[in-house]
This record gives C-alpha cells, structure tokens and sequence, in this order.
C-alpha cells in the first residue's frame, strides 16, 4: 500500500541523510527501521510524513493519499490542552466536541484522566496519550519515531504490549524507527537495518514468528545475533578501508 | 490489570487536585497579611510623627486629614468625576495600543518579510522617549481627548508588541509540527497552536503594558486637563495643599494595583495548564 523508489534527502553536502531507498510496504505490516544515530532514520519519516518535502524520489500509495499519523520520541502533548483535548486534536471541529475520545482514552488504559494537564502526566502517560492522539484519526499508516526510546525499560515494555493490542484490533499499518534491536525483533514483520552517511539499506531481515512473541524467544536470540553480526560486519570493513 | 491500576491511580490523582485547590487559597491569604504588615506599620508612624508635630502639615499632612479630603471630594461627587475621567482614558489608550499591537505583533512574529520590513522602524520609534511625543500630539490633535488616549496608546503598544512578537517566535517547533502532521491550515496554525503558546508572553506583556498606560495618563493629564487624577495634581500643587497631591497619588496607587490584580487574575486562571514554580500544588 506504500512504495518508496530512490528516496533521496540529503544534508551537509552529502555527509547526512539518506539516500538510494527502495521498498513497499504491505496493509497491516509493522515495517523496522534500524540503525546507529545518524543514519537518516528519523529524517525518512520526516520525509514520509510530510514534515519535510526538500527530497528527491518517489513516494506512491495505492488508495492516492494515505492518511497518516505520527508519533514522536517525545509525547508532544500541547500543554494548554487536557488529555481530553490533546487526543481529540487531529479531528474535524464537530467530532472534538463528541465523546469519541472516549474510547481511545479506555484503550491506551487512562479512563478517568480526561481533565488532567500534561504537566501533571508521568512520561509513560503522556505516551499513552500520544498513541491516542494518533489513532484517533484512524490513519492508514502510523509512523513511530522512536516513541519509547525516552522511557523507563518497565514502561517501555507494557506500551510495546499496548501498542501490539492496537495493532490485533486495528491491523495498522505502521513503519517503526529504532535503534532498540530488541524492540523491532518484538514487533516487526520486516527489518531494515540502514547503514552509512548518508545511510542506505543496507539489509533486510524478515522476522518468520506470528505475534504476539514471546520475549527472549530462542528464534529471537538468533535473529538478534544475526543483526548484531551485520551491523559489526560493515563497522570491520569501514575500519578496514581506513 | 493495567487498566485497573490505571483506574486506581486516577482515584488518587484527583484528591491530590482537590486537596491542592485549598492550598492557594491559603497561602494567597497568608501573603496578603504579610504584605500588608509593612504599610500598616508605615501608615500608624506617620500619623503619630504629624500628630505630635514632627511633620510640617503645609508639607506632609497626616494620613487622616489626607483621607478626610478624599471622603469631602467624595461627598461632593467630584472624586466619581475624576475617577472616571482617569480610568475611561487609561482603558481607551489600553485598548486601542494593546488591539494595535495584537495585530502588527502577530503579523511580525509569524511572517519573516514583515519582521524585515516592520521592526528596524519600530525598533527605532521605541527608543524615542514617550514624553517627547507629547508636543507633536498636542499640536496635531489639540489638548482634547484624542492626544491624550494617543499618547496612552503609544505607551501600551510598544511593551505588549515586543512580548507578543518574541512569545510567538520562541513557540516551540515540535508543537508546530503537531499541527502540520494534521495538515493544519496557516490560520488554524495560528489559532489552535500559535497563539495558545504564546499566550503566556502577551499576558506579560499586557501587564506591563498597563503600567506604562498608567505613566502615560499622569503625563498626558498633566500637560492640559480640566478633569482627572493627573488634573488635581497640578490643582493640588497650585493651590498649594499637599492633601490633594497625595491623595489624588494614592488614588493612582489603589487604582493602578486593582487594575493590574484584574490582570493578574486572568492570567492566573487562562495559565493554569502552565508547568511553572507558581503553578507548583
């Protein structure tokens, strides 16, 4: 539903960015992005959700333009507003005044916070209401931008969890940023792992298991392994070439 | 299991709200006493010192026979007229500089071109001395209200302009980027992310805006005015009789803190989402 075709944005003369991408992307896959900081992972979902239009290459949808969300690394929450608010944000004016929040506050686990500030949120909260925030659009793709790479390991694991009970329900399509190798093991159908300044594909590894997984699996091990082994193998030949 | 955790949690959340909502209260009250401990104290030695004769009453009366003339101009419903006259000015000029403002401080703040094109002027009137303008006011307009609600507006525009033009360019570039995720158009930018953030900047700048509108007024009422607070100073000292002076000087204290307590009120209850030191419960 998503085809990506010689993605190109680059700055610095070259030296950062990314270059040279091509995939597609299937209905309902959770897609990995992976890579060391300074890759161009953040910068691809920049591009990808419309923050950043300065790019060369060809991005296409079947259904012509696909609705997106996007989460960021940060909850983003706009602190005038109440959880309420800030999850009803992206709708039309007649739809924020309804309660279809409501559900989506049930969802992301935080029934009865509708009237609290942002300020008076722990981070994994105002997480929770950022997941909210983007679903309630009910986007065709939800682009992740490293969105729980800011909280605890706890935390971190139950909104992994909660996000992949979303996904059950919903079968979002989502495109997954990290550089957790853990976290896109547990999650995603396909991994890339991007490499280089500017950085490209450099390969893909298909994760086989049906979610949901089981943390620790043995298949996961080896599949970490292999990754951990590729991302090696490049920093070697780059030593090598010095 | 985690919804019901959640659920608990929320429980204890709001009795931490309820609780916090006394609190204010409280410690508003307690500041209120501290506050006032120094000017009581003030007030009952000077009123002993002229009393047992220290102060020379031509000079400094005692706060009794300074708060009779009030209570006699009271009386004679002069104090209303006088009043009045003072705060009408004040609020045009307010209202008028702070509208003027609003609008040419959003459009510098939002558009670059504009801030190229507008601010090194406005820049460059700022440095101008207020007072200077008061001659060119009185020959183009006369020593009738306009030149006087002028000169207030000139004093309010530039405090509440610079407040509104750095609030809206310190806005936060991720929170626009909210707004753009949502394809938000340049005007619903403005409104639903833009304005909000710099909310907090315009109310500072407005209140001090005010205080300058209050300068402004005892300038303006000073150089040629048959009514106002400003008015009775210059009676005041013509007739020589420092009551009125100081008396008209008090007023002009009470009003200017009970105007800016209205504005401290609205931005108490507009940034109550703020994550500040005296927003702490």
């Amino acid at each position: 539903m998503l085809q990506i075709n010689r993605l190109k944005r680059t700055f610095n003369n070259n030296q950062a960015g990314f270059q040279n991408i091509n995939f597609t992307v299937d209905k309902g896959e959770i897609i990995g992005i992976l890579g060391t900081s300074g890759c161009g992972k953040s910068t691809l979902l920049r591009v990808l959700s419309g923050l950043d239009p300065n790019y060369e290459g060809k991005i296409s949808s079947q259904e012509g333009k696909d609705t997106i969300g996007m989460m960021f690394q940060e909850p983003r929450l706009l602190p005038w507003l109440t959880v309420k608010d800030n999850i009803s944000f992206g709708l039309e004016k007649e739809e924020r005044k309804s309660n279809k929040y409501q559900t989506y506050l049930d969802l992301v686990g935080l029934t009865g916070f509708d009237h609290h500030y942002p300020k008076d949120l722990s981070g994994g909260m105002a997480q929770r209401t950022a997941i909210a925030r983007a679903l309630i659009t009910d986007p065709e793709v939800l682009l992740l931008d490293e969105p729980f790479s800011a909280l605890d390991a706890f935390t971190k694991m139950q909104l992994q969890d909660l996000l992949l009970s979303i996904w059950q329900k919903k079968q979002t399509t989502m495109l997954l940023v990290t550089h957790d190798i853990d976290e896109a093991l547990y999650l995603c159908d396909r991994i890339f792992i991007l490499k280089g300044q500017p950085g490209e594909v450099f390969a893909e590894v298909t994760v086989e298991k049906p979610k949901p997984r089981t943390r620790g699996d043995a298949y996961l091990s080896k599949q970490k392994a292999h990754i951990l082994n590729l991302l090696n193998v490049e920093k070697k030949a780059a030593g090598d070439e010095r | 299991m985690i919804s019901e955790t959640q659920k608990w949690k929320a429980g204890e959340r709001t009795t931490v709200t309820k609780l916090s909502t006394k609190k204010p209260l409280f410690r508003r009250g307690r500041g209120f006493v501290l506050g006032s401990i120094l000017p009581i104290v003030l007030l009952i030695a000077w009123e002993l010192a002229a009393k047992a004769g220290l102060l020379a009453p031509h000079l400094l009366p005692a706060p009794s026979v300074i708060l009779e003339k009030v209570i006699s101009m009271y009386r004679d419903g002069s104090l209303f007229g006088h009043v009045s006259i003072t705060l009408t000015r004040v609020f045009l000029g307010f209202a008028i500089g702070t509208g003027a403002a609003v609008v040419i401080g959003a459009v510098v703040g939002y558009a670059k071109t504009a801030e190229q094109l507008l601010d090194p002027l406005f820049q460059a009137v700022r440095s101008i001395p207020s007072l200077a303008w008061v001659p060119l006011f009185i020959l183009w307009m006369g020593i009738g209200e306009p030149s006087k609600i002028s000169l207030i507006a000139v004093g309010v525009f530039f405090p509440v302009y610079l407040n509104i033009v750095a609030g809206i360019q310190g806005v936060d570039r991720k929170l626009i980027e909210v707004g753009k995720i949502y394809q938000l158009s340049p005007f619903q930018l403005t409104k639903r992310i833009i304005l909000p953030a710099a909310l907090p900047s315009f109310i500072t700048g407005m209140r001090s805006g005010l205080g300058l509108g209050w300068m402004f007024v005892v300038a303006a009422e000073l150089m040629g005015a048959s009514e106002g607070l400003g008015y009775l100073l210059v009676v005041g000292q013509n007739t020589y009789s420092p009551d009125t002076v100081i008396a008209s000087i008090l007023l002009f204290a009470l009003l200017g803190k009970v105007t800016d307590a209205i504005l401290k009120y609205i931005e108490y209850r507009s940034l109550k989402w703020q994550d500040s030191l005296s927003n702490q419960a």
